[in-house]
């Protein structure tokens, strides 16, 4: 017996040490993202600057009059049905559309990423687009060493300070707004759901972007949340659905990639509405997904390849937002009512007026709807 | 009303998490319990989630789908042992090229079948398995949350009964447990060490097989390379936990999904940190298994490979 006890009291301290652990991780990386967050505040102010002195620059056509456009995917791979895939089908529609040549390397793993993008230097590539932000610190290094060739980075903007590089930004919390506004009118129960995937900043955006759709549309709803923490976890994402379900939501969004998955079957089974993320997931379930919040990647992608042909590229941070169609909602509106989708149209033109501003922050999203929001620090 | 609610939650959750769980760890004790080392449990869940979503797609049927997925584990259960008990290699190396080899070959299939698409079109409802009491108490009620569960879930279960029945009860079930702890013993008395131990690890393949096709045909209705992660390792865990019995496994299972549901329960607002939440399952094992457990024996020839020339 006292053999047990000495275990669990060393069990005892070992967990608490891992807490610890947890806890001080959390603080650095937190650090290190308010670090990174002042940094590309100031890095946008003075882009916006450059910006409005019209600098475009012009691109490099190689010799032969060709122009060659790569693009380096995260490890997701190019089929990943998501960024990497929508990307890749952005390129080919500017292959086809303005004669460009397009190619793609994938990356296995995180040490693939400068070898691919070397690669495309070595070719002598005219622009080079790197998927994700999992390749700052690759495409950093890359740019800082060829100055003279051109790159864009999808969902990053820490590069903007580098003249050669192009960031592409999407505004996410509008397209999370535009679906939480049709949960909102949608819902009969007055009760939606949120499923996140994941407590970080750029994650939040969607939250609050949702809550405050979801309270405009319909200011007596209740948001359910949910934080799954794991963007791979089914089993979570089904359950987290059916407790929802049983709370009395009719609506359930998810920002929660693979998690997510299990969110639309749990909605699925209990026969409510879910609303996808990122692309149009209506195909997963044409039944019950009622909507998707989109970021068109694949405008971006299109739109740099078209600057390059133009000799017009833009540099620093490019923001994709409503008003470029950067962000919407889904093709896909045969689950939407004629009524839901002019409230939709309305909404969608007071956003782009300015006449609606979609908060992105807890400081913003608290001060017009209070903390309803419960999956933030 | 709100404990009632809140139990039927619990247990649809650990009725959500368990059957893959269970099913893998039930194959998992056929492995070791006769003597061979089977981490490839993960690879072989892998490859029948992806059998199992792409049969349904191909036939319709998800009873049809869910035995291709048992019998694709079941080969690359046959895989590991022609090379431990055949060729007497280093389980847990085989093991480990099985879990590499797997989800690789089921990507490979799913980009040359389905347009270069590492995820397979999503099933419709018709092609996922069937689920007892379906449409009998209304949607979110306790009932409907604690008894409207997969056909197979069930089926899990009383495969314990079974499984305990052929491990305890029968002739076969005294050789394999006579055989993962003395094969030399076993092989003076007449019994054919070989042919066993490949029973048993081919039958460990087929139940994570199993485990993986009702990932993708019960949890979610879509195969893409993130549906299994980890979960075949976590069934080992759970034989270990449950002390190589199949009982003991499912009990651990049955953990293992509580704390799946008491996360999602907890997990609704950010008052607790997600990260300590995301512990609980840890804690729990690490607790249960000092106070109650204690140390599980392991079958003496376990991981050991035997060779009929010596």
């Amino acid at each position: 017996m006292k053999k047990k006890f000495l275990a669990l009291a060393l069990c005892g301290a070992m967990v608490l040490s891992m807490t610890a652990c947890g806890e001080e991780a959390q603080k650095t990386v937190d650090e290190a993202v308010n670090t990174a967050e002042s940094v590309a505040a100031d890095v946008q102010e003075s882009v916006a600057a450059v910006e409005t002195a019209a600098e475009s620059v012009v691109a490099d056509v190689t010799g032969d009059g060709e122009i060659k456009i790569g693009m380096v995917t995260d490890v997701g791979g190019v089929n990943d049905g998501s960024f990497n895939q929508t990307s890749w089908e952005g390129l080919q529609r500017a292959a086809a559309d303005l004669g460009v040549t397009v190619n793609y390397l994938e990356s296995k793993t995180d040490a693939d990423y400068t070898p691919n993008i070397e690669q495309f230097v070595d070719q002598e590539y005219d622009l080079i687009i790197c998927v994700g932000y999992q390749l700052a610190d690759a495409t950093r290094q890359a740019a800082t060493e060829y100055p003279e060739v051109n790159f864009a980075i999808i969902d990053d903007s820490t590069n903007a300070d580098l003249p050669n590089v192009t960031c592409l930004m999407f505004k996410q919390a509008q397209a999370s707004y535009l679906v939480g506004y049709v949960a909102g009118l949608t819902t009969e129960s007055n009760t939606v759901g949120f499923v996140l995937g994941m407590a970080t900043e750029t994650m939040h955006q969607f939250g609050y972007g949702y809550v405050a759709g979801v309270l405009d549309a319909n200011a007596d709803a209740k948001v359910l949340q949910q934080n799954a923490n794991s963007f791979a976890d089914t089993a979570i994402g089904k359950s987290a659905a059916t407790s929802m379900v049983t709370n009395g939501a009719d609506v359930i969004f998810h920002a929660a990639g693979g998690t997510g998955l299990g969110v639309i079957d749990g909605c699925a089974e209990n026969n409510i509405w879910a609303i996808g993320v990122d692309t149009d997931q209506s195909v997963l379930n044409p039944e019950h997904i009622l909507t998707s919040a989109m970021k068109r990647v694949d405008n971006a992608c299109y739109d740099v390849a078209k600057q390059v042909v133009e000799g017009n590229l833009q540099r620093g941070v490019v923001t994709y937002d409503l008003s470029t169609a950067g962000v919407d909602l889904a093709p896909t509106t045969t689950n939407l009512s004629a009524e839901t989708l002019a409230a939709v149209e309305d909404v969608k033109a007071k956003i782009i007026a300015g006449e609606i501003v979609v908060p992105e922050t807890k400081a913003d999203f608290e001060a017009k709807y209070g903390d309803v929001y419960e999956l933030d620090d | 009303m709100d404990i009632l609610k809140n139990l039927g939650l619990l247990i649809n959750a650990m009725m959500t998490y368990t059957p893959p769980l269970l099913l893998a760890a039930l194959g998992s004790c056929f492995s070791e319990r006769s003597g061979v080392v089977n981490i490839g449990i993960e690879g072989m869940m892998t490859i029948g989630a992806f059998v199992g979503a792409s049969t349904a797609l191909t036939f319709g049927n998800p009873w049809i789908a869910f035995l291709c997925g048992g019998l694709a584990g079941a080969l690359f259960g046959l895989l590991h042992a022609i090379a431990c008990v055949s060729f007497q290699a280093d389980q847990t190396i085989s093991g480990t090229a099985v879990n590499f080899l797997a989800p690789g070959l089921a990507v490979f299939i799913c980009k040359r079948l389905y347009d270069n698409s590492t995820d397979t079109p999503a099933l419709n409802a018709s092609m996922k398995l069937p689920k007892f009491f379906d449409g009998v108490f209304p949607v979110g009620s306790f009932w409907n949350n604690v008894l409207c569960n997969y056909s197979v879930a069930y089926l899990s279960i009383i495969l314990v009964a079974v499984i305990w029945f052929v491990f305890y009860k029968t002739r076969f079930g005294m050789r394999l447990r006579a055989v993962g702890e003395s094969p030399e013993a076993c092989e003076t008395l007449g019994v054919n060490v070989y042919r066993v131990r490949y029973l048993c690890v081919i039958l460990s393949g087929l139940l994570a097989g199993f485990g993986g096709a009702y990932v993708t045909l019960a949890t979610v209705s879509q195969f893409r390379p993130i549906v299994i992660v980890g979960q075949g390792f976590m069934a080992i865990a759970a034989v270990i936990f449950g002390k190589f019995k199949p009982q003991g496994a499912m009990w651990a299972c049955l953990l293992f999904g509580l704390c799946n549901g008491i996360k999602v329960l907890a997990t609704t607002s950010n008052t607790v940190s997600p990260n300590l939440i995301s512990m609980i399952p840890y804690i729990v094992t690490i607790l249960a298994l000092v106070l109650f457990v204690g140390t599980a024996r392991v079958p003496a020839a376990n991981g050991k490979p035997y060779s009929k020339a010596r």
